[in-house]
């Protein structure tokens, strides 16, 4: 079942173009990447997918609907971990998650997310004192409170240390198991491969390939590396080709 | 309006069914009560709105010779009474441009307001928990220097009631609107506090903080009659002293109320 459907996407700023013509589904139950060096229109592709930009072409579907007309609908079943999203310094993470579990219908337990997330020996503690892994585990949370169907997660790990990374991926793995449909922006590859079922590439607002990490690395020859991987990969697709030498 | 949960729409494990209002009702009040903690955290903050203007007319009426006695300068008045008005000007002006400004472009420069766009719950509403959370801060702190003068002093005022109300509601207001715009157009948190502070000043100066009353040179106070704080100062004195608040100070207020607050709806940027 496919649960998301963009095709011929289109955005611009100003004279800028930031999304050329993007195109591709995610099903239900994947873990679906985008993966594309900074400034290729990632982070402006899944604005639009989530309604809070309006794209200037192309159409849209989430869960069936048109983000940019059921804005509100699609706000209670997608979760959004944005990019660089804080909170208040003096929120506690136990009221954080309390009062955006406020504003969904049928939220989740925010009693066992926290739990989940391993954050309940922090419950007490202000949002300035958490560390960086855990800024990014409650923000996940956040994201998770109102019990999504999808969950678009932006750039889950920049800044985290090896082994907060390491912990996140398990929670990306852990929101797959729950039945969430996840989309995860990236420009890890290591990331990638290790999460997503699929990834999308893209470069300049383009869409480059679609496929398996384990595919999109199979199909890559590279002159004098035997064995490339998914970073070698996406550098091959993404790099603007070189002059024939 | 049926609000009971029928046996085919309650759900397993919540007892009554949540219906778009009562979620509604839910997550405002839990925003106001966020947003009210969050104040108090600011001690700093919360100490200049709540506890300052109490404060000050203590300070000012217990250490400053001649304070509480009819003085010639102010037209034979207890200076204290003449500067109560002002305090609450003060307040006006400090809970708008310092408290109401700093957490709102805190919010927005965090992210908070892009994050709750992407929720069930309007941005809008925040902004809305943090008006009530504000005024009621004013309203305590003004509430707390009345009694402190009346207390500590014996002020026997006789103000017009209603028009000492209407002069601090527009008062406020007007305050809030330029507030508003200067959050709409400041990119980040420390330029919204500088230039916070920029109209901060001139507007307690205008509201005759340190020249007050009779003190004020004829020619500023013709320009103060035309700043949103100058106004308010000035139809809470008239009204403290027991006529209603000219024309004038209404309209200006009025006028930069709408203005400015129509601008501010204009320029507001959420993220």
């Amino acid at each position: 079942m496919t649960v998301i459907e963009v095709s011929n996407l289109q955005k611009r700023y100003g004279d800028q173009v930031a999304v050329r013509d993007v195109s591709f589904e995610v099903r239900a139950g994947e873990i679906f990447g985008i993966v594309g060096p900074n400034g290729s229109g990632k982070t402006t592709t899944v604005e639009c997918l989530t309604g809070l930009r309006r794209p200037d072409g192309g159409t849209i579907r989430v869960l069936g609907l048109d983000p940019d007309l059921a804005r509100a609908e699609l706000r209670r079943s997608v979760g959004i971990q944005l990019q660089e999203s804080q909170l208040p310094d003096r929120l506690k993470v136990w009221e954080a998650l309390d009062l955006y579990s406020s504003f969904y219908a049928d939220p989740a337990d925010w009693r066992a997310l926290m739990a989940d997330m391993g954050l309940t020996a922090k419950r007490n503690t202000v949002f300035a004192k958490l560390s960086g892994g855990q800024k990014q585990r409650l923000s996940v949370a956040l994201a998770l409170v109102g019990n999504p169907r999808i969950a678009v997660l932006d750039e889950l790990t920049t800044g985290l240390d090896p082994q907060a990374r390491r912990d996140t991926w398990q929670l990306v793995r852990d929101v797959r198991d729950r039945g969430v449909t996840v989309v995860l922006v990236t420009h890890f590859m290591d990331e990638a491969e290790r999460l997503c079922d699929r990834l999308a590439v893209v470069r300049a607002g383009e869409v480059v390939a679609i496929d398996t990490p384990a595919n999109l690395i199979a199909r890559t020859e590279l002159p004098g590396i035997e064995r490339p991987s998914l970073e070698d990969a996406v550098l091959a697709l993404t790099n603007p080709p070189r002059a024939a030498a | 309006m049926n609000a009971t949960a029928s046996p085919d729409t309650a759900r397993s494990g919540s007892g009554t069914r949540a219906t778009p209002r009562r979620i509604a009702i839910r997550s405002t009040a839990k925003l106001v009560v966020t947003e009210a903690k969050l104040f108090v955290r600011e001690p700093l903050g919360a100490f200049f709105a709540i506890v300052f203007p109490a404060a000050l007319i203590l300070v000012l009426g217990g250490a400053m010779p001649g304070f509480t006695e009819p003085s010639a300068d102010v037209g034979g008045r207890l200076p204290i009474e003449v500067y109560l008005p002002i305090t609450l000007a003060l307040a006006i002006g400090t809970v708008a441009l310092v408290n109401l400004l700093n957490a709102l472009a805190a919010d927005r420069e965090k992210g908070v307001l892009r994050r709750l766009s992407t929720t069930p719950v309007s941005p809008v509403r925040l902004l809305g928990a943090q008006l009530v959370v504000n005024v009621s801060a004013l309203v305590v702190g003004c509430g707390l220097a009345l009694l402190a003068a009346w207390g500590a002093f014996r002020i026997t005022a006789h103000p017009n009631v209603p028009g000492l109300l209407i002069a601090f509601v527009l008062g406020a207001a007007s305050m809030v609107a330029l507030a508003l715009l200067v959050a709409a157009f400041t990119p980040t948190g420390r330029a919204a506090t500088g230039l916070g502070s920029l109209v901060y000043y001139p507007m307690l100066f205008a509201a005759g903080v340190w020249t007050p009353g009779p003190l004020m040179p004829d020619a500023v106070r013709r320009v103060a009659d035309f700043t949103p704080l100058g106004a308010a100062s000035q139809a809470l004195q008239d009204a403290w002293a027991g006529d209603w608040p000219r024309p004038l100070h209404l309209a200006v207020m009025v006028g930069f109320t709408v203005v400015l607050g129509g601008l501010a709806t204009k320029l507001f940027r959420w993220s």
